[in-house]
């Protein structure tokens, strides 16, 4: 029997902007490059305050520039857009186990000596935490590093 | 309320250049279910049209098609929450289509063995020798991944499947993992084997748009991002540790 002849659907190029999760999904990624300005900008702070104070004021000056600052408010902008969306994320790919769970004797394969063997081992298995305890921890955890950086600047 | 609705249904037969709309008007019934609108077509208005259904119940995974360009099934979806109309109802996404409604999922067919979707043991136990025992606790592990109909709908929401035919996609790392987190089994090792593949996970860059339309609540974008991190481990573990320790 011969395959049937079908239709293959053609995928648009601008296939992300049928659904506005797919244009948020767009926008994390490409929130990427800017997380990568910030980098930049900062390695070129450090590099100024290392070659002394002239350096330094140069640096601030171009900094103040209406382009520069425009870039980095947008590039704020999608920084904060990577972050919300990354803690959102974050309860999907992992398995944070709280007070409630229990270790249960299990048959996995381990590794010994290059060679796969089934073993007795032991492996936690419920407590789950619930989504929004690991998306407000990881907030807390944020705050708490910028206070600290926040004290380490402005001390 | 209308006492009908029009719907823009897909038609195509092997052989067209392309799919064309055809224009249904179908009683709009509050307790119809899309399904019943096109079972209406078919019974009473034009024979010809061809698409999946069995169960009408949401347990068989057939009757996936895209409705308003959302990935649905329509035994579960209303009629009349797309009043006043028009309802545009087309085959799935990212697949090719064989007839009107119809797709061709012999793609997935293929990949699906690939992860082993079974218990992978290594001692031979038989029947006689008993059951392998497992508490509800190990059970909830992975219940939630088990219950995918292989309706295709995470297929058709994700775009990477669309633009990259080769990558494995949602459902079939679902079940991958269903299998792994099961206490009775015994083969991650074979599944990452696969897994670990471009193809495999890291094809996957999380849109996580195949978890918003599971009708099922699988979570399959979940499941793919807890896969990574296993892979992961499993590749720095082999770049950091002496040959003999791995």
């Amino acid at each position: 029997m011969s395959a049937p002849v079908t239709y293959r659907q053609p995928v648009s190029r601008l296939w992300w902007l049928k659904k506005r999760t797919y244009v948020l999904f767009v926008m994390r990624e490409l929130s990427s490059v800017f997380v990568a300005w910030f980098v930049v900008f900062l390695m070129m702070m450090v590099f100024a305050i290392g070659r002394g104070e002239e350096s330094y004021q140069k640096f601030m000056d171009w900094a103040a520039s209406p382009v520069i600052v425009v870039i980095n408010v947008v590039a704020l902008a999608f920084s904060l857009l990577h972050t919300v969306t990354w803690f959102a994320l974050t309860p999907q790919a992992m398995v944070v186990r709280g007070p409630g769970s229990r270790q249960v004797r299990a048959m996995k394969e381990v590794r010994v000596a290059g060679q796969w063997v089934p073993a007795a081992t032991v492996v936690r298995v419920g407590g789950r935490l619930p989504a929004s305890v690991v998306i407000a921890s990881q907030y807390v955890g944020l705050v708490a590093v910028s206070a600290f950086i926040t004290w380490l600047v402005l001390r | 309320m209308a006492d009908s609705i029009q719907m823009h249904v897909t038609r195509y037969s092997p052989g067209d250049p392309a799919p064309t709309v055809a224009v249904y008007e179908v009683p709009a019934r509050k307790d119809w279910a899309i399904l019943d609108g096109l079972n209406y077509i078919k019974d009473h208005v034009d024979g010809s049209l061809s698409y999946r259904w069995s169960c009408r119940m949401g347990i068989c995974g057939s009757c996936g098609m895209n409705v308003e360009g959302e990935p649905e099934l329509t035994c579960a979806t209303f009629l009349t929450d797309y009043a006043p109309g028009p309802v545009r109802v087309e085959p799935l996404s990212n697949f090719p289509i064989v007839r009107d409604l119809v797709v061709d999922i012999e793609d997935f067919m293929e990949k699906l063995p690939r992860v082993k979707p079974w218990i992978i043991r290594d001692d031979d136990v038989t029947v006689i020798d008993g059951e392998y025992l497992q508490t509800p606790e190990e059970l909830e592990e992975y219940k939630q991944f088990s219950n995918c109909i292989n309706c295709m709908l995470c297929y058709a929401a994700c775009p990477i499947y669309g633009l990259e035919p080769d990558f494995i996609g949602p459902a079939a790392i679902a079940l991958a993992e269903r299998y792994d987190l099961d206490s009775r089994d015994r083969g991650q090792r074979e599944r990452l084997d696969v897994l670990i593949e471009k193809e495999g996970v890291w094809g996957c860059t999380f849109v996580g748009e195949c978890t918003r339309v599971c009708p099922k609540h699988v979570d399959p974008a979940g499941a793919i991002q807890r896969y990574k991190l296993k892979a992961a481990t499993e590749n720095l573990r082999a770049f950091l540790l002496p040959r003999g320790a791995r």
